[in-house]
């Protein structure tokens, strides 16, 4: 990657960082937490995101941090008040901002009419929509939005500006002559001088008549004063813009000459009388006037103690570096997912190696088995630590939550407020990448349909406000996430006729309040009366189900009537690692992730029912339950097995269902490593990933939905009553 | 393997054996070369896969190349060797009877698979090369392994 | 001797930006992310020209700026201020304080290096 791209990358994620400071400035300032140094915080970050987009030329974006910046600047100098209405437009201008900033990165095309639409409202904010029109000051620096196209970069190449001058070269003759103002801002003739010899020929005169007696020298007076004599290709305007930053420190004259010798010229034939006999070239030239304003060992002591101080100031940087004073760095994803590739290669092989120890018998007392003990324990501990560089705080997407609940609540009419607790509880990367959807399903159900109308929980004596909790703690292991609410809580009544009337549930069953509630997670299931803007796209809980549980995770509700619901996920840690049962079938060792097992049992030969086909279902306290041989399945055997020989492993899958699937023996609990298949191989139906046992060989582990899957096209159709969630 | 390389270029080739034929791929490919293991089956694959092995923690998955290649598919024993290679971003085993020799030829040296050929053959054959009056045929290896979406009958 | 320049700007992409421009151009270049940082930073290193931005957290360019001027080893450092176009007040306080020159944002890399010319030579 270039450099200019590497910064690009780098002005992307800083944006990230900005606009994330730029909401929670705004949110604070909004429920009255702000510091007085917020606005200033809030400012400067579409301040910073308008002047890296700048450099790069992205106008769009430049031109709605402009209209932004204009806003936020007025209320900053206190001539708009925060108020409500104000500040919700701020918010909506910083979501409107960040999704301008991910399609410029993107390359994408941006909604120019929603774009528009809050320049425009921005815009009605500068020119008083406050109310506050008439009170507000002209804003000299508040230029509107028309007059953002001046801050495209011009660019001006010197090079073009020498290089083409068609009539050849000018001549210019300057004055200049320099006001103490000019040395107490650092300014040196001499610097400036050079850049006039870079642009041509030129000859410099120095008048030193105005130097007054030593006595009367004062160090910080201004007494020279410079005539200059230029040949050059440069315009004008460029031999001014040498004393661009200087005009207002010294008089300067410039004046263009017809291209003669300029020797008749009276005051400069003076001026050249006056410095007879110097040499033409310009460095030469200044050196002794420079003697004469300042002695020469001065300068050179000078000189000489900011050379060791350079030196100086390298080791302390080399040093500060070392220190690791910035304690972050950005690593190559691929370098962290290697290093937990050898990590867990690592602990294999150290399982292998204790299990070869205590075949050989060796007393657990030997030095040799507690060197293993030890390699055991640090094995782990760099494990650990591997899986922690993984690792990240969930409060970036519990942040991006609360412009969800802001459109939500814009959208249903409804106010709510988002609580969150536990942001800096740390996940795996991939598993907050992976939160995001469900989440924000969730947030929005909750909005849509648990959190009343504002007129309905007056009534009901609530707070007008709804109220939305995300926390995040980690829990033996595991992490788990709560989206609760206190709205109304499920509507168990319409809950069921819906199913029912849906086909999803038996008119005639009798379920408990949990089994209710969790139909809301059944696939096809949907309340909302009438498909509303947001939840009602086509996708349901059981999506949410779905992902949650392809990270390994569980999601379960609690409702509460009138008081609210709330959703529980617990989640790995890592998707690097599993907690699998390891099982044989037809003697092959396979894992199932423990996420799924509902329990263990041994099978009763009276239990296990024949339906006919190859299909089978066994009774479990009074339930039918679809029976699976996985060795069948996976096609390591073609005859069923005898359950008398097996063990049942109860499963839950999405959507409520349940299945009993049938193994030969347990071999026990562990954590497993994943490894992929698809990296060298492919997506192998009914399985989800590998692993690679103590032994070194490779076990498979289950697609548990899969296989089910897998079963059903293979079994004939069960009858219709055992199939209630199909 | 589809660089465009003048006939003179240099190419240096393992040979190895199976079911007393000789193949060879370029050494370029290859990444190791081991003795059989077990493999752990997997369900519903071609009868072509083993199964997947470990290697240094990569699960990579094992090819019987006879079986691929349309002859008897081979019953392992330890004196099998599985050659380590790299095809495209994967990495593949195959299970061959022996590695025979290291070839040094030129591009001329490769000719084009003979015509009379089966259609099998033509799909996993790059060329043949004659060696010390031994028929060498060289194995094209992006066709070892199943396609990737496609899943097995 | 290559000639030093400190920009000091909160900035990380303006940060790179300014360093990419001066380090093609052959210069040494120094960085700290505030006034506060950059005061640290010229403890014990005496820059060419110094170049910072004017908005700031902890302490803005403004600050910065007297800041370095009140300690008679830098007073004849130039600096150079970063603005935006539109701010002629804040280039006149800038001044006031002590800055030598500005450069305004977005920066053409050739006006900043003919400025640091003649500022550094």
């Amino acid at each position: 990657m270039d450099t200019m791209a590497a910064i690009k990358q780098t002005f992307f994620q800083e944006c990230e960082e900005q606009l994330v400071e730029l909401e929670s400035g705004l949110l604070a300032i909004e429920d009255g937490t702000s510091e007085p140094d917020t606005i200033n915080a809030v400012f400067r970050a579409v301040h910073s995101i308008k002047g890296g987009a700048g450099a790069f030329g992205l106008d769009q974006l430049v031109r709605f941090a402009h209209a932004f910046e204009t806003a936020l600047d007025l209320m900053r100098s206190g001539r708009l008040s925060p108020s409500r209405a104000i500040l919700k437009t701020m918010l909506m201008a910083a979501d409107a901002l960040a999704d301008l900033v991910r399609v410029t990165r993107e390359n994408l095309p941006a909604d120019e009419a929603e774009v528009g639409r809050i320049v425009q409202q921005l815009e009605l904010l500068v020119e008083g929509g406050d109310g506050a029109a008439a009170a507000l000051a002209p804003v000299a620096e508040a230029p509107a939005a028309e007059d953002v196209p001046d801050f495209q970069p011009i660019q001006i190449s010197l090079a073009d500006l020498v290089g083409s001058a068609p009539e050849g070269a000018r001549r210019f003759k300057i004055s200049f002559e320099p006001k103490p103002g000019f040395y107490a801002r650092a300014n040196e003739p001499l610097t400036l001088l050079r850049e006039l010899g870079r642009m041509g020929q030129c000859r410099v005169v120095c008048d030193t008549s105005h130097i007054p007696a030593l006595s009367d020298l004062d160090p910080e007076g201004s007494y020279l004063v410079f005539h200059i004599e230029l040949e050059t290709e440069a315009t004008e305007s460029a031999v001014r813009d040498v004393f661009e930053f200087v005009e207002f420190d010294s008089q300067i004259d410039i004046e263009a000459i017809e291209p003669e010798p300029a020797f008749d010229d009276d005051a400069f034939a003076r001026l050249m009388s006056l410095a007879a006999g110097a040499p033409q070239e310009m460095p030469a030239l200044i050196e002794p006037v420079v003697r004469i304003a300042e002695p020469p060992p001065a300068i050179e002591r000078v000189e000489a103690d900011s050379q060791s101080r350079k030196a100086e100031a390298g080791k302390a940087e080399a040093a500060k570096v070392a220190g690791g004073a910035g304690a972050t760095i950005r690593v190559d994803l691929d370098r962290v997912e290697r290093l937990i590739d050898l990590v867990g290669e690592l602990v294999i092989n150290q399982a292998m190696l204790s299990q070869r120890v205590a075949e050989a018998r060796l007393s657990r007392s030997s030095a040799l088995a507690m060197g293993l003990d030890d390699l055991e324990q640090l094995s782990r501990e760099i494990q650990d630590s591997v899986m922690a560089i993984r690792a990240q705080p969930v409060k970036p997407i519990f942040q991006r939550m609360s412009r969800v609940v802001r459109e939500a609540a814009d959208m249903t009419g409804k106010t709510v407020t988002l609580h969150c607790e536990g942001e800096s509880t740390e996940v795996d990367k991939t598993v907050i990448e992976r939160l995001t959807d469900p989440l924000t399903h969730m947030i929005r159900n909750a909005i849509d349909h648990g959190i009343e109308k504002p007129e309905v929980r007056l009534a009901a004596g609530k707070p007008e406000s709804g109220h939305i909790k995300l926390s995040a703690t980690h829990r033996s292991g595991r992490v788990v996430i709560e989206v609760s609410d206190d709205g109304g809580g499920i509507n168990r009544e319409r809950v069921l006729s819906a199913a029912i009337a849906k086909g999803l549930v038996e008119p005639e069953a009798q379920l408990s309040d949990e089994e209710i509630d969790n139909l809301i997670f059944l696939p096809g299931f949907s309340t909302a009366a009438t498909v509303t803007d947001m939840s009602g796209r086509g996708v349901g809980m059981d999506v949410v189900k779905r992902s949650i549980q392809a990270l390994g995770g569980r999601i379960s509700i609690v409702s509460h009537p009138g008081r609210g619901s709330s959703f529980l996920m617990s989640l790995p840690l890592t998707l690097a690692v599993l907690d699998g049962m390891i099982v044989s079938v037809a003697n092959e060792t396979l894992i199932v992730p423990l996420t799924a097992i509902v329990e263990t049992l041994k099978p009763r030969p009276q239990d296990v029912f024949d339906m006919g086909g190859d299909t089978r279902v066994i009774r479990i306290r009074d339930t039918f339950t679809p029976l699976i041989d996985i060795g069948q399945v996976l096609g390591y055997r073609t005859e069923a097995a005898d359950p008398a020989n097996c063990v049942v492993v109860l499963i839950d899958l999405e959507g409520h269902a349940r299945r009993a699937l049938l193994v030969d023996t347990i071999q026990g609990q562990r954590q497993v490593v994943i490894k992929s298949l698809e990296a060298n191989y492919r997506r192998v139906d009914g399985i989800a990933a590998a692993t690679i046992l103590g032994d070194g060989r490779v076990a498979l582990i289950l697609d548990a939905d899969a296989v089910v899957a897998n079963a059903h096209s293979q079994a004939a159709a069960l009858p219709e009553m055992l199939e209630p969630a199909e | 393997m589809s660089q465009s390389s003048d006939s003179s270029t240099i190419r240096e080739l393992i040979a190895f054996r199976i079911d007393g034929r000789e193949f060879c791929v370029d050494i370029m490919q290859v990444r190791d070369i081991r003795g059989w293991t077990p493999a752990t089956p997997l369900p519903h694959s071609p009868h072509y896969v083993r199964g997947v092995i470990n290697l240094r923690g990569a699960v990579l998955p094992v090819v019987d190349l006879a079986a691929r290649l349309g002859f008897k598919p081979s019953e392992p024993t330890v004196r099998h060797v599985i050659m380590v290679t790299q095809v495209e971003q994967q990495i593949v085993g195959l299970l061959v009877d022996a590695v025979s020799d290291i070839l040094t030829v030129t591009e001329a040296d490769i000719q084009p698979t003979p015509d009379l050929a089966s259609e099998l053959a033509k799909t996993f054959l790059r060329g043949v090369l004659a060696m010390d009056g031994r028929m060498i045929s060289m194995i094209a290896l992006d066709h070892v392994l199943p396609a990737r979406e496609a899943l097995a009958a | 001797m290559k000639k030093t320049i400190l920009t000091v700007d909160d900035s990380k992409t303006m940060r790179e930006m300014l360093k990419f421009t001066l380090v093609n151009a052959g210069y040494e270049v120094m960085q700290a992310d505030d006034g506060v940082h950059g005061l640290e930073v010229l403890e014990g290193m005496s820059p060419d020209v110094i170049l910072t931005d004017l908005n700031m957290p902890r302490m803005d360019g403004f600050g910065f700026i007297e800041g370095v001027r009140r300690n008679a080893r830098y007073r004849s450092v130039p600096i150079l201020v970063l603005t935006t176009e539109g701010e002629p007040d804040k280039k006149d306080r800038a001044r006031r304080v002590g800055a030598t020159g500005w450069i305004v944002k977005p920066f053409d890399p050739e006006k900043l290096i003919s400025a640091i010319r003649r500022l550094a030579a």
